[in-house]
């Protein structure tokens, strides 16, 4: 096999694993960036994040403008940390599947409609479906910020500060480093299948279960190596978080003035307010 | 299977977070309880696998597409059902952070629909009763068949029950316009296709593990006495079959009359039932005897119409399933008996 038909292979067999290593290793870089909100505490911005969610998702479904105004803060950050847009609206082919199937329902059984657009009539259907799929939108949006601006260490020590049981901290903080081992070693693996199945779509049903089998039971073993190495290192029960910034005034302030915020816009529509005085 | 955020009221997300938590802290406590603290590495590093093995196509025989293992049932099998809860939470956090597969607040919900059934609901009810069974007989060939057959209706059962959680928890929600019956009518068949082939690849995976190290599979050896637990371990599977049979799939029976009530009562541009001077509500045989089987027969049903008496709620239809599909399992249960005892006295 010539070299251009051993790229044309390797380029095909990009598979899944290789882009799920390559958006890992890109949010681990984006969190190692510098700027004002990676500098906050973890803690401030788990709080802020889930208020900001939480905020989101109860506005009323026929309550687009109100909701319109809540873009505004992922804005702010995306500006402010220089993060780019394009990374997190890449993600976004995952999440809004399911939303726009549930969504697109609405617009065939709600046809009443609510307000004209010139002559053209819209639907609280229509209106209901634009909301479901902004907030989708805008929740993606600052669960990517959080973690695009917070390392998974950082934002462990964040979690056992929020008394999260260390038994489960530690294990996301282990599962998340093996993750990419694991899935460096498949994406290997599968690249090899492939160079010897050419044409071949996924794994023949003769290999289904030692393709994965036999990294399974290497794993496993590897893994009470490893638990003997830590105890031997001295791990006992839990690991200590060197990375955990202290939560100053700073992060209060952050936290508490952003969660003012939010609930102001929540019960004030400002969008309207702002356009009532504009048309005046 | 993932849920967004979008799709679940704060409550609702709230409500499925308590949920999951308990069975997590449960979790927790027992690991600690049984001392299985060192388990934590094999538990990361199999989360780890089951992870990035997700990612793998399957190729399906003749049909030119592929799927993918089922983790909750995988993870169960080889971690047991507390370290498989806790090892899928992680998974589906880390899907939901670095991938936005999932959102934050619905975390619980996920957690609940994914981790929970898979191995709580898999473990318990179909994995560990499958496995201690002597179904198919003994020898490694009956281990093989009881592991195959543990995975793809373990992995079939969980997959209903979730698919059947997430439109629950969006109907509760309020996101939806569309009817909840419909809901489920477009979801449950399409999970069953996606739980079979699951299960197929699951029952691969783990039938090579039982061949190369049968030792880390769960239950792989029958324990105890046998005629001890093989009836119970089957009533326990039938059930949860039945359960999920009975309670998911009567929700998408038609609604429509069936053929024979459409022809005679339901065809009124025919003008049939008119025209034959036919009356649902009078319709049969009149007489003093009919009158009485009638007013008995109301008396002792308690789901009149397959469902609660005055009640039009698919809940009502759910539990005329579930109570339906347990009524035909004693029946069953009964013949088989009567058979047996038959059987004895002829000899």
């Amino acid at each position: 096999m010539d070299d251009a038909s051993l790229l044309w292979f390797n380029s095909k067999a990009m598979n899944k694993m290789e882009k799920a290593l390559h958006e890992l290793n890109e949010m681990d870089d984006l969190a190692a960036m510098d700027s004002p909100i990676h500098h906050l505490s973890p803690l401030a911005k788990l709080l802020t994040t889930i208020a900001y969610i939480i905020i989101t998702v109860s506005f009323h479904k026929y309550d687009l403008s109100g909701l319109m105004i809540m873009v505004l803060w992922p804005i702010l950050l995306f500006s402010m940390t220089g993060i780019p847009v394009r990374t997190c609206f890449y993600k976004l082919r995952i999440v809004l599947p399911l939303v726009m199937a549930v969504g697109l329902f609405n617009p065939f059984f709600d046809k009443a409609p609510m307000l004209m657009l010139g002559n053209v009539p819209v639907s609280g259907g229509v209106i209901s479906m634009v909301t479901l799929m902004l907030k989708g939108v805008f929740c993606l949006m600052a669960s990517f910020l959080l973690i695009a601006t917070t390392s998974i260490d950082a934002l462990c020590a964040a979690l056992r500060k929020l008394h999260v049981p260390g038994t489960l901290v530690t294990l996301l903080l282990l599962t998340y480093r093996y993750v990419g081992v694991m899935t460096e070693e498949l994406a290997i693996m599968t690249d090899a299948y492939h160079l010897r199945a050419p044409g071949q779509k996924g794994i023949h049903i003769s290999a289904w279960g030692s393709f994965l089998g036999q990294l399974l039971l290497r794993s496993m073993d590897r893994a009470q190596d490893l638990y003997n190495s830590m105890l031997l290192r001295g791990y006992h029960d839990h690991f200590h978080y060197v990375e955990m910034k202290p939560f100053r005034m700073k992060d209060a302030l952050y936290t508490l003035g952003w969660i003012a915020v939010f609930l102001l816009v929540r019960y004030v529509d400002v969008a309207q307010w702002m356009g009532s005085h504009v048309m005046r | 299977m993932h849920m967004a955020d979008a799709l679940l009221a704060p409550a609702v997300a709230a409500t499925m977070y308590v949920a999951s938590g308990a069975a997590a802290g449960v979790s927790i406590h027992q690991l600690r309880k049984d001392d299985e603290q060192q388990k934590l590495p094999t538990m990361a590093v199999t989360a780890a696998l089951v992870f990035a093995g997700q990612m793998i196509n399957y190729t399906i025989p003749g049909t030119g597409s592929s799927g993918h293992m089922c983790g909750g049932m995988m993870l169960s099998a080889l971690l047991g059902p507390y370290g498989g809860f806790l090892s899928m939470i992680v998974i589906l956090a880390i899907q939901c952070l670095f991938f936005a597969d999932g959102g934050l607040m619905a975390l619980g919900a996920n957690v609940w629909n994914m981790a929970f059934y898979g191995c709580f609901v898999g473990y318990y009810l179909i994995w560990r009763p499958i496995m201690r069974s002597h179904w198919f007989g003994e020898g490694k060939g009956a281990q093989r068949a009881r592991v195959i057959a543990a995975s793809i209706i373990g992995c079939v059962v969980t997959l209903q029950l979730g698919a059947f959680s997430v439109v629950l928890e969006t109907s509760l929600s309020g996101i939806t316009d569309l009817p909840f019956g419909a809901f489920v009518a477009i979801m449950q068949p399409i999970h069953l296709a996606i739980g079979l082939i699951e299960g197929l690849i699951t029952a691969a995976v783990l039938c090579f593990v039982l061949e190369s190290r049968p030792e880390l599979l769960r239950d792989a050896q029958p324990a105890g006495d046998p005629s001890k637990h093989s009836l119970r371990n089957t009533i326990i599977v039938l059930a949860a079959v039945a359960l999920v049979v009975g309670g998911g799939l009567s929700l998408m029976a038609s609604s429509n009359p069936d053929g024979l009530e459409w022809a005679l009562f339901g065809n009124e541009e025919s003008g049939y039932a008119q025209n034959m001077g036919l009356d649902e509500e009078d319709f049969g045989v009149s007489s003093s005897a009919a009158d009485k089987a009638e007013s008995i027969q109301e008396k002792t049903s308690f789901l009149p119409d397959y469902s609660f008496a005055n009640s039009d709620s698919s809940a009502g239809t759910t539990v005329s399933g579930i109570v339906g599909a347990a009524l035909v399992a004693v029946v069953a249960l009964l013949i088989s008996f009567l058979g047996g005892f038959f059987r004895k006295k002829k000899k």
